[in-house]
């Protein structure tokens, strides 16, 4: 097994398992209670799937009063609480523990009420990303953030993560487009925070919340800015010789002071990875790919493809393709998304998530590929090259002894190199288990303190999703 | 240390000096940049006075990478001096305090993410702690803490950037901000409407935010004595893009405008120049702002709302009002005397939903009524604690944003 650590489950837990089975089962109607091991290990893991534990017992809860009842029971009984959405964290942010209670919110799913003059839509937080889009599509709308896995994961766990995506260039992360949450806090009270205005009256809790890794509380509901679509939306694809070149034209557009609304970036390997998936017809002979999207009215697109055309002419482009047709958009925006997918049919994989400072990106490109040579494990590169998130693909083969191994040390190199050229360790996947021991890396044991003490505040205990984000030495215990 | 003393840092390093020996003195701290919005808050009991002035200047600028970091103390003006000459800006649009508050409105750019200060563009472009993507400060116990960074997106860790934006210097001495940046639109242009009455503005700026025509400002200015009403409605952008948005945006609210009749006297477009003259007054509260003697109070609601709180606390007391953010963001005058028509104003807020900040009045009344929006339940409880979690003896600005805040 491999080297990231859990904490030792608590033994005295672990021997009231029937008894806290019981109390969990007068608190939940039929059904929202799973305690057979067989359904338990469904939930043993999420997206790094690499690890595994499986939970004490999982509750799904469908309101937001059984979630109070049944956080207010866990802090009563010191019962550790991990919660989740989809189970779609890369980074190992649902990933349970052996004496943690499992808070699904996949029950709650229901969009509450949708204002159109105030462009606002409030949602139960299990829904799917998506499903808010697909609620309001036919009156023109649309919520912003769209990660690669929008079908499936939940705005909760969006929530948790200040999940981004392609587009966020234009539109924001999730923490710009939120406006209000219903909270249930660890002792079960239930708050809300913010609600259909903007900003808050006083600290900035709502912003606290956003990417706190659901450590200070259960977002059971969400009121979301949502937004008119654009006329149109065309991308272009950009084929180059090497992501050097690649890179420099990504810093002339946006020094032209033009900021599509993506521009997504993919190495060689990738594109011809995805190609084979998607058949989006990428340009499989170049080794560095640019997708950069506009929107606007056809008049709008035209005339900003145009000027991003005469910038990409200047760097001897390989290839160059504006889409013709909304099949066409969606096939390349298909290979983009479905990237992740693809790779895992050909390989297993550790997806990175640093961000740098795009001035750096040619530097960080060559040494991530001497990084991962010198661990003998191969890289694909996918990224967002207009914020500099990257999201090198480290491939590995589980099968074969010591290989994921290998593949984390080469991925803890690339995440240090991207803290030393000033970025940081995640840009959108959060910290989760996977960057835990990182994060001294990047923050001084000063830092780090303070934000346990604001932790604190919400859980001093350590009960909600403990065994994530911080460091397990040196943890603040007030 | 003493009441007397004010502490002018020339370093991070000297600030936490500063705030240690006050710690261990016992001595209270009143946060300052340039003062401009000194006005704002429950008046300091005494205290001893810490500027972020010795801190200046710009200590990152990125023009490719969009990015632009400086200490707490360099002058609004001067970033954005900087910014211009490389054809960039912040988004949010802070507002100038000089016509608020009457003074040279020169203030930090520390300052301006203590207060959280966005101006009309924050319903496109988000608000200051929106474009803030990494800050220094100095907390309560005198350690240096350093959160987010220098790239635009980092979800490493908990969000304090959020936090201390926003904070009015309860938390932690800013010492150092990083902003996201974008370029300047190379044209702007206002759509016009005139004679509309409160609601019937509200519901054609709702329409216009509704639409693709990507609108970055939205206000409404009732009409006072033989003026006219106007409703203000900008485009930013390429100037292709916006000589073409701009017709199909008036086309599309002169059919709203048909199909919901109302008393409307006409549309016309503002130029650049008449336009950003026009968003300057609306970003600074000069429509109301005069005379000084005068209360101010700041209310975020739902746009759609905006006219009921108006129309509630108008009831109820002499007002004067102006919208922004489509009618979300009310502004309102109100006689200084007693509390302000504070009791009324809260009223307001709770029977529509939002919340109401006392941006302007006599110390005398700071004192006896609440600025910010009163907290109460376990989320009282938490801005106590998380108070105590950044400044344990409470000697940062205590008691600025509310007891024990």
């Amino acid at each position: 097994m491999s080297t990231i650590a859990f904490p030792a489950p608590d033994p005295a837990i672990l021997a009231r398992r029937e008894a806290i089975w019981a109390d969990l089962a007068r608190l939940m109607p039929a059904g929202g209670l799973i305690t057979s091991e067989e359904e338990r290990r469904a939930f043993e893991t999420d997206a790094l799937a690499a690890y595994r534990q499986v939970p004490l017992a999982v509750v799904l809860p469908a309101s937001t009063e059984e979630v109070s009842a049944v956080l207010a029971y866990c802090n009563r009984e010191g019962v550790k609480v991990v919660p989740r959405g989809a189970g779609t964290s890369l980074a190992g942010g649902a990933i349970p523990q052996e004496d943690a209670v499992i808070i699904g919110l996949s029950r709650m799913r229901r969009v509450l009420e949708v204002d159109y003059p105030n462009r606002t839509a409030r949602v139960e937080a299990g829904i799917t990303n998506l499903a808010i889009s697909d609620a309001v599509s036919a009156d023109g709308f649309f919520y912003a953030p769209d990660p690669s896995s929008q079908l499936a994961c939940t705005i909760a766990g969006n929530i948790a993560m200040n999940s981004g995506g392609a587009h966020c260039l234009k539109y924001g992360v999730t923490t710009n487009n939120l406006m209000g949450l219903r909270v249930v806090l660890m002792d079960g009270s239930i708050v809300d925070i913010g609600g259909d205005y903007l900003d808050s009256p006083g600290y900035d809790l709502l912003g606290l919340f956003t990417g706190s890794e659901g450590q200070l509380g259960i977002v059971t509901e969400a009121t979301v800015r949502i937004l008119p679509k654009a006329e149109g939306a065309r991308p272009l694809l950009i084929g180059f010789a090497s992501s050097e070149i690649a890179g420099a034209c990504v810093t002339a557009i946006i020094s032209a002071g033009i900021v599509p609304v993506a521009l997504e970036f993919m190495d060689g390997p990738a594109i011809r990875i995805c190609e084979d998936f998607a058949k989006a017809g990428y340009p499989v002979e170049a080794e560095a790919l640019l997708i950069v999207e506009v929107e606007g009215s056809e008049a709008e697109i035209a005339d900003e493809l145009t000027k991003i055309e005469a910038i990409a002419r200047q760097f001897n482009p390989l290839a160059l393709r504006v889409s013709q047709s909304p099949a066409e958009s969606a096939a390349i925006w298909k290979g983009r998304k479905s990237a992740f997918g693809a790779m895992g049919r050909i390989a297993d994989y550790l997806c990175m998530d640093g961000t740098i400072p795009t001035g750096q990106l040619s530097l960080v490109l060559r040494r991530i590929a001497e990084i991962c040579a010198e661990n003998g494990v191969g890289v694909a590169n996918i990224f967002h090259a207009g914020d500099g998130n990257l999201h090198p693909l480290i491939l590995y083969e589980a099968a074969k002894p010591g290989d994921l191994e290998r593949a984390e040390v080469a991925g803890a190199e690339v995440l240090k190199l991207c803290v030393d050229v000033g970025g940081c360790l995640t840009g959108e996947h959060g910290v989760g288990i996977e960057k835990r021991d990182l994060m001294s890396y990047q923050y001084n044991p000063v830092d780090l303190e303070q934000q346990m003490r604001a932790r604190a505040v919400f859980d001093p205990r350590w009960l909600l999703n403990p065994a994530k984000v911080f460091p397990l030495e040196g943890r603040f215990q007030p | 240390m003493d009441n007397e003393t004010v502490g002018i840092p020339a370093s991070e390093a000297e600030a936490a000096d500063i705030i240690s020996t006050a710690r261990d003195a016992g001595v209270r701290l009143t946060i300052t940049g340039r003062a401009s919005k000194a006005g704002i808050g429950h008046p300091a009991t005494a205290g001893a006075r810490l500027s972020s002035a010795g801190l200046s200047g710009i200590s990152l600028y990125e023009p490719s990478e969009m990015v632009i970091a400086a200490h707490a103390g360099t002058p609004l003006s001067e970033l954005e001096a900087h910014l211009a000459a490389s054809g960039q800006r912040l988004t949010f649009e802070p507002p100038n305090p000089a016509a608020l508050f009457g003074n040279d409105g020169e203030q930090t750019v520390g300052g301006i993410v203590a207060a959280n200060w966005s101006g009309p563009r924050r319903i496109q472009a988000g608000a200051c702690r929106d474009s803030l993507i990494g800050v220094r400060f100095v907390n309560g116990r005198g350690e240096v803490v350093k959160t987010g960074g220098r790239v635009m997106k980092n979800v490493t860790g908990l969000d304090l950037v959020k936090l201390v934006a926003g904070s009015w210097g309860t938390l932690g001495f800013i010492t150092e901000v990083t902003f996201k940046v974008a370029p300047v639109a190379e044209a702007e242009t206002t759509l016009v409407l005139a004679g509309l009455d409160d609601r019937r503005a509200v519901a054609a700026m709702c329409h216009a935010m509704g639409s693709p025509y990507g609108v970055s400002g939205a206000a409404h200015v009732p009409g006072e004595g033989t003026a006219d009403a106007l409703t203000l409605i900008r485009l930013e952008g390429s100037a292709f893009s916006v000589a073409h948005r701009i017709r199909a945006l008036t086309d599309y609210l002169i059919e709203h405008l048909a199909e919901n009749p109302a008393n409307h006297n006409g549309h016309s477009l503002l130029d650049a120049d008449d336009s950003r003259a026009m968003w300057v007054g609306v970003r600074d509260c000069v429509p109301i702002a005069r005379p000084q003697d005068r209360a101010i109070w700041r209310i975020s609601t739902a746009p759609t709302r905006g006219p009921d709180v108006v129309h509630a606390i108008a009831s109820q007391l002499d007002i004067r009002h102006f919208y922004d953010w489509s009618g979300g963001l009310v502004w309102v005058s109100t006689s200084s005397k007693g509390n302000a028509g504070e009791a009324i104003v809260r009223q307001a807020v709770a029977a529509h939903g939002g919340y109401a900040t006392l941006i302007r009045a006599p110390m005398s009344v700071r004192e006896s009524v609440p600025v910010f929006q009163p907290s109460s339940g376990p989320l009282a409880r938490i801005s106590v604690d998380l108070k105590r979690a950044f400044d344990p003896d409470a000697i940062l600005e205590p008691g600025r944003m509310a007891a024990g805040v």
